[in-house]
């Protein structure tokens, strides 16, 4: 097992220096020249000339690329060219609401989408299951952004019930975790319902309802085992997908996290946050599916055997 | 298993002919609900956006002449709420909101289209090679679309449409780059199951070359799951088009792009909501109707996972 994670952890090297290579090679072409950028447009040519120089900006692209992993690895991820302070130090800022934001979402989503979707299963084509199902896949349909907007169209400016925006109060968290779990309960909820589905034929379940087995029984304890491993991944591909919505619902309630930090960013053509933002997220999520993998095994023990 | 007794026995009763596995599956779609409304949701778009300008006819500006509908701007008649004449109210310009989520339609369908052409070539291309030819090609393929899935989508798409500036053309392509991956894998793993029949084995024993064999045996026995995740994945490209524009890095204002206009409106939303309500209706349900045409295609085209 230990070997196992330490294969997956040295995997997970050429990944990371894969998304940097994209990463630093997107904001190359992103249009905007850096030293102006830090020192204004009204900076003098030569000032502008000798930071191109000592920000290595007049070394040819590969050169940059390795400097940047090398300063990578040590830890240094460059530093913003707005606030003049290093990349990591920002990102650690604000790190911690976007990591509980999409915690608490993929919380719902498990709370929600689990009991549903195992209702849904074991009372197949019933009135519930359909309206399930219809909700389901209403709930994938509906954009974060504007489910977000609504919420507050209703709770905050009709209802005056929950604040707009911040996360003032442990209630300021309600809108913005309901706005990013809503898409993620609803895709667990359906792969919970398909997963029970395929689970409950099969010939052990048969078995245990023919030699006489309480039905709850059968469902929570038989069936349900097996029929979490592929919601697992799903929670676990889903946590980051709810590391990239946080985005868009940072941006709505202007939480003070790295994705509405990024995206203003962006329109500030600060590339090292929005470089080192990628990053930070890639790897989090890397290190979110390893331990999904890792779960497996707990969860399963013919999969242990085959860790080797 | 009863299910396949079943189509045994109609098969007996009722024909003679063989049927082709597509008009299986016809009759399995039409009998299937969600599908059906899934569909009827789609034409509706196909039809609204075809004929928008029936719809929401061009109007004589006294100052501009003849504009189309989505840029008439009455300023007179600003943030006005929904009646008769204005079913979804007018925004900030006193544009007709109905007009422009009408004339929308011709945008999203364009996105979801091109995104989904863009990243079915591509990643159907690479899916094939890499399922097929196995070893280090697959390899590096495969390691390629780890990295591009180490990074959440819409974080990608950012990344993109960052670099590449906003627009149209733009958004449509970095949408499209970060959906090639999903196809890529989904083939690869139905190129896989059909690579080793023996069908493929005879093609190659008459002396078919690798391209005829992929493009002539292999893709037409893995169109189900392709024809699934392409229905699907136009609801996606549709959303995050619409949220790159909500953001600000995607279509621009004042083209009636149902994201951009979620975003303009919504600066006043606490007082004339109608500009954020009607425009987001539209994407949830183009895209609820996409997703209930893949799930119910799934169910038809794939019976394994009914």
């Amino acid at each position: 097992m230990h070997k196992y994670i330490l294969k997956r952890l040295l995997m997970m090297i050429p990944i990371i220096l894969g998304v940097t290579f994209v990463i630093f090679f997107m904001t190359y072409i992103t249009p905007g020249d850096p030293a102006v950028l830090t020192l204004g447009e009204a900076a003098p040519a030569e000032a502008v000339e000798a930071l191109r120089e000592e920000m290595g900006l007049n070394d040819p692209f590969l050169v940059r690329y390795f400097n940047y992993v090398i300063n990578m690895v040590q830890g240094d991820l460059g530093n913003s060219f707005v606030t003049r302070r290093g990349v990591i130090d920002e990102i650690l800022d604000r790190f911690p609401t976007t990591l509980m934001l999409a915690f608490y979402g993929t919380i719902l989503s498990v709370i929600i989408g689990i009991p549903l979707g195992i209702i849904s299963a074991t009372k197949q084509y019933s009135i519930f299951d359909n309206a399930a199902t219809a909700i389901g896949l209403l709930g994938v349909s509906i954009p974060n952004f504007w489910l977000g907007l609504m919420l507050i169209l209703l709770f905050s400016l009709n209802l005056g019930w929950l604040p707009p925006s911040g996360l003032d109060t442990p209630a300021a968290w309600i809108l913005p975790v309901i706005t990013l779990g809503t898409g993620s309960a609803a895709l667990v909820m359906r792969i919970t319902r398909s997963s029970m589905l395929e689970v409950v034929r099969q010939d052990y379940i048969r078995t245990a309802r023919a030699k006489g087995q309480k039905e709850s029984i059968i469902i929570w304890k038989h069936a349900l085992r097996n029929a979490m491993i592929p919601v697992v991944t799903a929670v676990g591909l889903d946590f980051g997908f709810l590391l990239g919505g946080a985005v868009l619902t940072e941006s709505i309630y202007a939480l003070p996290g790295i994705g509405r930090f990024m995206v203003e960013s962006i329109t500030r053509r600060d590339f090292p946050i929005i470089q080192g933002g990628v990053l930070f997220l890639a790897i989090t999520f890397s290190f979110v599916n390893l331990f999904v993998d890792v779960l497996y095994a707990y969860i399963d023990p013919r999969i242990k055997s085959q860790y080797k | 298993m009863i299910n396949m007794n079943n189509a045994v026995e109609n098969r007996k009763e009722k024909t003679h002919k063989p049927r082709s596995q597509w008009f299986d599956a016809w009759r399995r779609f039409r009998k299937n609900p969600i599908a059906l409304a899934g569909l009827l949701i789609v034409l509706i778009l196909i039809l609204t956006a075809i004929f928008a300008d029936i719809i929401s006819p061009a109007v004589y500006d006294p100052h501009l002449g003849i504009v189309p509908a989505y840029e008439f701007q009455d300023l007179g008649n600003r943030n006005a709420s929904p009646s008769w004449e204005h079913p979804f109210g007018t925004d900030n310009f006193g544009r007709d909101i109905f007009d422009r989520v009408v004339h929308g339609s011709r945008i999203s369908l364009l996105v979801g289209f091109v995104v989904v052409g863009i990243s079915m070539v591509i990643g159907v291309s690479f899916g094939t090679i890499a399922g097929y030819y196995g070893g280090v090609t697959d390899s590096v393929i495969m390691r390629f679309t780890d990295i591009m899935l180490a990074i959440p989508n819409i974080l990608l798409a950012i990344s993109i449409a960052a670099a590449l500036g906003a627009g149209l053309i733009n958004v449509m392509i970095a949408v499209g780059i970060g959906s090639i991956p999903l196809f890529a894998r989904q083939v690869r793993s139905s190129v896989l199951s059909v690579r080793e029949q023996e069908f493929i084995e005879a093609a190659r024993s008459i002396g078919a070359s690798d391209v005829r064999i992929m493009t002539k045996h292999i893709l037409p026995n893995c169109m189900a799951p392709i024809i699934v995740r392409a229905t699907m994945g136009m609801a996606t490209a549709i959303l995050s088009a619409a949220a790159l524009s909500f953001i600000g890095l995607g279509i621009e204002p004042p083209m009636p792009e149902w994201g951009s206009m979620l975003s303009e409106g919504r600066r006043f939303i606490r007082d004339y909501p109608q500009s954020t309500v009607f425009p987001g209706m539209a994407i949830a349900l183009v895209v609820f109707g996409l997703n209930m045409l893949g799930d119910g295609l799934r169910d038809v085209l794939d019976p394994r996972l009914k």
